[in-house]
């Protein structure tokens, strides 16, 4: 029986990830304890050397300064200490986003340093072995290990056969198999050999390893701002910059309407303040700490954040079929009988002779013969004198000599020779039904008996590619989405279309070498698409490098993992989709907290400008639609709504808001009703508030 | 029949009229601008200037030419001025001086219009006919091809050019407002609009006395004047001047031809990146912002009470009888939504919340409509903000037009919307804070307060309108609202073609069922609500002082 072996240990069992129609990228995880613990941390972020990185948070920072030195030289004047206290918490609400943000990340790099402790090498030298830290390694160098050893770098096995515990890195406890040549040859230092003996090449200098890489990454320390994050910083600095002007200019103008004490510089101070975008300014780095580190939750370790944020613009995912989109084998989904012969006579014969087929399509057989047609599960012993035939690659074919009568199943050509050695005839009814299945993308096995009646083929066993369960519906959310899926196979064209329609692909690219697929990822580029793939294989490396989003798999060549600009650590190409959500997750947090934190300023305006006006126009008390009790109640409550509001998204900004595979419009709908609307109303309610609960503070009310 | 009901019906006629003109105007303009001919007086003007209108230009090449021509312009413009005293055809008007000849050369060229002076009393046939109404022509047509440049940076892929500058200057000149202003004269000179190059007569009064009546080409200048939106009237008065504005038809006329260009330029654009919905997209925000403010004027003008007012109709204080209220308030909304600053009534006898409209009209960035070609890009521009908060909102770096708004874009367009602001807030702050500026309000309060806004306002946002009241010609509101104006125009043009070459260098982004659909209500809706918050956060606390202390007050 020919089938392809897969290069990787396939992932059976679960479908998807997650059950279709219901799923979604869910949210991080937040804990409120973890507030307090990165205190410290925010308190440390104060250095104006790390504040100036976000200009509108930078301006806060000056702004609490300048009102820290006001409430100094007057220091009778409770409202001065009032807001330069809710200023400094704004800042430092702020940074604790951050702290918080980096901090979750920080847990899982210490989890990430315990592995990598101190390991000593045995280098082979010219004259045998010695041992070296395994700091001192150089690229090229050659290490043996042995079962219980940690493998000390990153490399290649080049010689041996090993089981490998890779949990330290994957937290997957079952052990994997390395082998020199080929495509599982790739070894990460710090994981530890269980069985056998390698020899590895040392392919990466020591302190730029997989896992200093990954410790980094998930520390934040290598976050470099992202084209889109730097875009909207643009944006919201010039933002900051007209309410500056706003702010600066409003003093004449008060002065000359005779409103000169009601806007002292703490006042207008606190107005700046609250009119900047400081909702988004404050929350923006932790958004973009928490998506990478919501895929590393997923164990997909991220290069570089531009990958997760073209992650959501991708609009063609090339997706290798087998692992992905089928399971990795073929099932047995039919037996076909020959006229004259019944399904159960066939189902009998295919099951007996598949007893010594441990292959997964010999096993599937057995396991359809008895859910699909009832026949009882047998066991090579139940058969006394029975001869088993069992598989091989060589005669292709398994079978039984029991009682008198010889049962093969096998490849068609391999059957039909074994029954034409032994004089029968093939119906001509048997060749038909082969070649049906075979235009219907099946693979087709022959059943054969030779009985005191002559050889016979019985019937037609229908093996075919399972399309896993729930992809169709995961196709159909894509192209909801926008995206085109590509399914990439070596199967012939005819066999690529049955399974593409079956699973539902956009389109398929058979007898895929990885020329084809480098062709077709340029070909997409070409027309201003961004394209995703998964690889593992050092055939796979060019592809990947060139597509967008290229994710290799853990258990790929290091060649592979070098050009991807992201790894799963699960090695399952399934995830590609939930990457995808995950950047578009990403960038909606960002906008949709841009447009709530632009949108609370109108009720601010309405706190804050009849507060300072309302004496020397009292007209204009009338905007006081919120009946806020005093100027300075008004005021202090609109700049510790703007304070508090932060933390209150601080959960929200670390699992992303909710998000559902939708048409543009649909998502843009919802949120703009929920950010945008809600944006403009949460204020006022929220200032309101705020101002009665003041009140209720002996001294202002 | 009753005055309101005048004015819907006028509102209504209005509407068609431009609605008529919509599509075949608009199809005409994206001809004019993608055509490969060249006309045989085109080929004169180019082979005089000695420019070859068909070598295309990349955005910095492109913006030398608008530099450099404006400049030569602003020259010549302020010489002719200087020397208007030793010209023929003066009426005897002596030479202009210095600081208001750079005024009003600025003010010309940047398609503002404001004046410091008064027409017929400063300026002679010459610098009327030969000098401003020229630039009234070249100073749209310079504003309609910077626009086109953009649409084309939207339109084009992988290249980086723009179109040629002289191209684009002559044909917008030869091919739309030439013909156009020859018909509207005709039909304003059969209202009663007078057009000669009479002089000065003295007339005498019905109460005694004399007043002196000057001749003019006026009817040609007015019409351009509108159509240009440029602004700037041949009399003081402007269109409340009766030989320029006539009657109520002739009203309606004008406030058509304001309107009509930045209105269908809206179609070009649409034909020109090749999706005539887009087009209506930016329609839709530009006339429900337009609609909205129309019928808000209507209702604060109609609906004020008082004994004075209820025997008058409603707020006829500075309006013309023969326009009312609803030919006024269509006029003013009109004028100062789109970069005119012609007026027939005077903005600052309006109510509280009126005058505070035609402020905030104006400090939209004159963008519903906005001015002959200005009103478009200033509209993309917003388009390509609204656009960037909201795609991040779908899940996408934002894409407009099948361009990516990045870092970069987003660069220039955030540079385009700090300019205004802070010229017409700094220059304010400024007008406050120096002792002698505030001697020019007539007014004091919150009314005196609107009417320093109102000025570098309208001068930053080249409106050219004035509240009247403030004396402005003094030096120094001559030199800031000069470089009000100028900077006002020209930074801002240097982004738009800055951030046209980025565009059209980019490759195309096919549009998927994820990308935001830009040519749907909900983005229209989207995109005014921007405008609306940008603006209205920006300025709200300026118009509390102003307008909206004085409007709450009644």
């Amino acid at each position: 029986m020919s089938t392809i072996t897969p290069t990787r240990p396939p992932k059976t069992g679960e479908p998807t990830g997650r059950p279709a129609g219901t799923g979604r990228v869910g949210g991080g995880l937040f804990d409120p304890r973890q507030l307090l613990a990165s205190f410290p941390d925010a308190i440390r972020k104060l250095a104006p050397r790390v504040m100036v990185k976000s200009p509108v948070m930078f301006v806060v920072l000056v702004g609490s300064v300048v009102t820290t030195v006001l409430a100094v030289r007057n220091p009778g004047d409770w409202f001065g200490w009032a807001i330069t206290a809710w200023l400094w918490l704004t800042t430092v609400f702020a940074n604790l986003a951050e702290a918080v943000a980096e901090g979750r990340g920080k847990a899982q790099a210490d989890t990430l340093r315990k592995a990598k402790t101190d390991t000593v090498a045995r280098r082979v030298t010219k004259t045998g072995e010695e041992r070296v830290p395994g700091t001192e390694l150089h690229v090229g160098d050659l290490v043996v290990c042995e079962a219980g050893d940690v493998i000390p770098g990153d490399g290649d096995v080049v010689e041996g056969v090993a089981s490998v515990d890779e949990s330290a890195i994957t937290g997957e406890s079952a052990p994997v198999i390395r082998e020199s040549g080929g495509d599982r040859c790739a070894v990460t230092g710090g994981t530890k050999v269980l069985s056998d003996r390698i020899v590895v090449k040392i392919t990466t200098k020591p302190g730029e390893t997989f896992i200093d890489r990954m410790i980094s990454l998930v520390e934040g320390a290598a976050r470099q701002k992202t084209p889109n994050e730097i875009a909207l910083n643009i944006l919201l600095a010039s933002l900051t910059i007209v309410f500056l002007l706003a702010v600066v200019t409003l003093k004449p103008f008060a002065i000359y309407a005779g409103a000169d004490e009601q806007t002292s510089l703490i006042v207008l101070t606190a107005l700046l303040v609250c009119l900047i975008p400081t909702t988004i300014g404050a929350l923006l780095s932790a958004i973009g700490i928490a998506g990478m580190d919501r895929l590393v939750q997923r164990n997909v370790l991220a290069m570089s954040g531009r990958a997760v944020e073209a992650a959501g613009d991708v609009s063609t995912l090339l997706l290798d079929k087998t692992g992905t989109i089928t399971l990795g084998n073929r099932q047995a989904a039919e037996f076909v009988p020959v006229r004259g012969t019944t399904a159960a006579e066939l189902a009998d014969a295919a099951q007996l002779s598949s007893l010594a087929d441990e292959t997964p399509e010999g096993r599937s057989i057995v396991v359809l013969a008895k859910e699909g047609y009832g026949l009882r599960e047998r066991h090579q012993g139940e058969l006394d004198g029975a001869e088993w035939i069992e598989f091989t690659a060589q005669t292709r074919m398994s079978g039984v000599d029991v009682g008198g009568r010889k049962i093969r199943k096998g490849a068609a050509g391999s059957v039909v020779a074994w029954v034409k050695e032994r004089g029968g005839t093939v119906s001509e009814d048997a060749r038909a039904l082969t070649e049906r299945i075979s235009q219907a993308g099946g693979t087709p096995l022959l059943v054969a008996l030779e009985d005191d009646r002559g050889a016979r083929v019985l019937g037609v066993i229908h093996l075919k590619d399972v399309v896993k369960e729930g992809m169709r519906e995961r196709f159909d959310e894509l192209r909801r989405m926008g995206i085109r899926t590509v399914m990439i196979t070596g199967d012939n064209p005819l066999t690529a279309r049955a399974i593409a329609e079956e699973a539902g692909v956009d389109d398929f690219l058979a007898e895929a070498t990885p020329e084809d697929k480098m062709a077709l990822i340029k070909r997409e580029q070409a027309g201003g698409k961004l394209v995703a793939m998964t690889g593992d294989g050092t055939n796979d490396a060019p592809a990947l490098a060139q597509a967008d989003v290229g994710v290799a798999m853990n258990t790929g060549t290091s060649a592979a993992k070098e050009a991807g600009n992201m790894v799963d650590l699960d090695s399952d190409p399934t995830k590609l989709i939930e990457i995808v959500e995950i950047g578009k997750q990403l960038l909606i947090t960002r906008g949709a907290l841009t447009t709530f934190s632009i949108a609370n300023d109108v009720a601010k305006y309405f706190a804050i400008i009849p507060a300072m006006f309302a004496v020397a126009y009292p007209s204009l008390d009338k905007l006081n639609i919120m009946g806020l009790h005093s100027p300075e109640s008004a005021i202090l409550s609109a700049v510790v709504f703007n304070a508090l509001i932060i933390i209150a998204l601080v959960p929200l900004a670390l699992k992303g808001v909710r998000y559902r595979p939708s048409g543009a419009d649909a998502m843009l709908r919802r949120n703009l009703a929920v950010y945008g609307l809600g944006g403009l109303v949460a204020p006022f309610l929220g200032i309101k508030l705020i101002d009665m609960l003041l009140t209720l503070i002996p001294g202002i009310g | 029949m009753s005055p309101v009901l005048a004015g819907v019906l006028q509102l209504l006629a209005l509407v068609a009229a431009l609605g008529l003109s919509y599509r075949p105007l608009g199809d005409h303009m994206a001809r004019v601008y993608s055509s490969e001919k060249h006309l045989r007086p085109e080929k004169w003007i180019y082979k005089a200037i000695g420019a070859n209108p068909s070598v295309e230009m990349r955005w910095p090449a492109y913006l030398r030419g608008v530099l450099a021509f404006s400049a030569v312009s602003v020259l010549f413009l302020y010489l002719l001025q200087r020397v208007q005293g030793s010209l023929p055809g003066s009426l005897g008007f002596v030479s202009i001086d210095p600081d208001q000849a750079f005024n009003t050369a600025a003010s010309f060229v940047a398609n503002t219009n404001w004046q410091s002076y008064y027409g017929e009393q400063a300026m002679g046939h010459v610098v009327q006919t030969g000098g401003l109404a020229v630039q009234n022509f070249v100073s749209a047509a310079v504003g309609m091809a910077v626009a086109v440049a953009l649409v084309r940076g939207f339109a084009r892929s992988r290249t980086g050019e723009l179109g040629n500058f002289w191209a684009d200057l002559v044909r917008g000149t030869i091919r739309i407002l030439l013909p156009i202003s020859v018909i509207g004269a005709l039909v304003l000179v059969a209202c009663g609009a007078i057009q000669n190059f009479s002089g000065i007569h003295e007339v005498g009064q019905f109460g005694g006395g004399t007043q002196q009546w000057n001749g003019g080409a006026v009817a040609s200048q007015e019409v351009i004047k509108e159509l240009g939106t440029n602004g700037g009237g041949y009399f003081n008065a402007n269109s409340a001047h009766p030989f320029e504005n006539p009657t109520g038809l002739s009203n309606l006329f004008e406030i058509y031809l304001i309107l009509v260009i930045p209105f269908a330029l809206t179609r070009t654009f649409g034909r020109m990146v090749g999706s005539i919905k887009q087009g209506y997209a930016i329609l839709g925000t530009m006339a429900a912002i337009w609609l909205g403010f129309t019928a808000l004027m209507m209702w604060t003008e109609f609906a004020h009470h008082g004994p004075a007012f209820d025997i008058a109709g409603g707020a006829m204080e500075g309006k013309e009888t023969r326009f009312g209220i609803a030919g006024s308030s269509l006029f003013s909304v009109a004028t100062t939504l789109t970069s005119t600053g012609a007026v027939n009534s005077f903005h600052s006898s309006y109510t509280g919340f009126g005058g505070g409209l035609t402020m905030l009209g104006m400090q939209l960035g004159e963008i519903a409509p906005g001015g002959v070609g200005s009103g478009l890009y200033g509209m993309l521009i917003m388009a390509v903000i609204a656009v960037f908060i909201a795609g991040l909102m779908v899940g996408r770096t934002p894409e407009y037009l099948g361009k990516k708004i990045g870092t970069r874009e987003i660069k220039f367009a955030a540079c385009y919307i700090l300019v205004t602001p802070a010229l017409v807030l700094c220059f304010t702050a400024a007008s406050f804070v120096l002792d002698t500026p505030a001697n020019s309000m007539t007014n004091s309060g919150a009314h005196g307060f609107s009417e320093i806004l109102y000025a570098f306002t309208s001068g930053a946002n080249n409106n050219g309108s004035a509240f009247a009241g403030l004396n402005a010609d003094t030096q120094w509101f001559n030199s800031t609202i000069g470089i009000a104006m100028l900077l006002g125009r020209f930074l801002p043009m240097v982004f738009v073609l800055a951030l046209a070459g980025s565009l059209a260098e980019q490759k195309p982004v096919p549009e998927t069922a994820g990308t935001l659909r830009t040519e749907k209500p909900l983005f229209t809706g989207l995109l005014v609500g921007t405008i609306m918050i940008i603006a209205g956060l920006t300025y709200f606390p300026a118009l509390a002082l102003g307008p909206l202390a004085e409007g709450l007050a009644a």
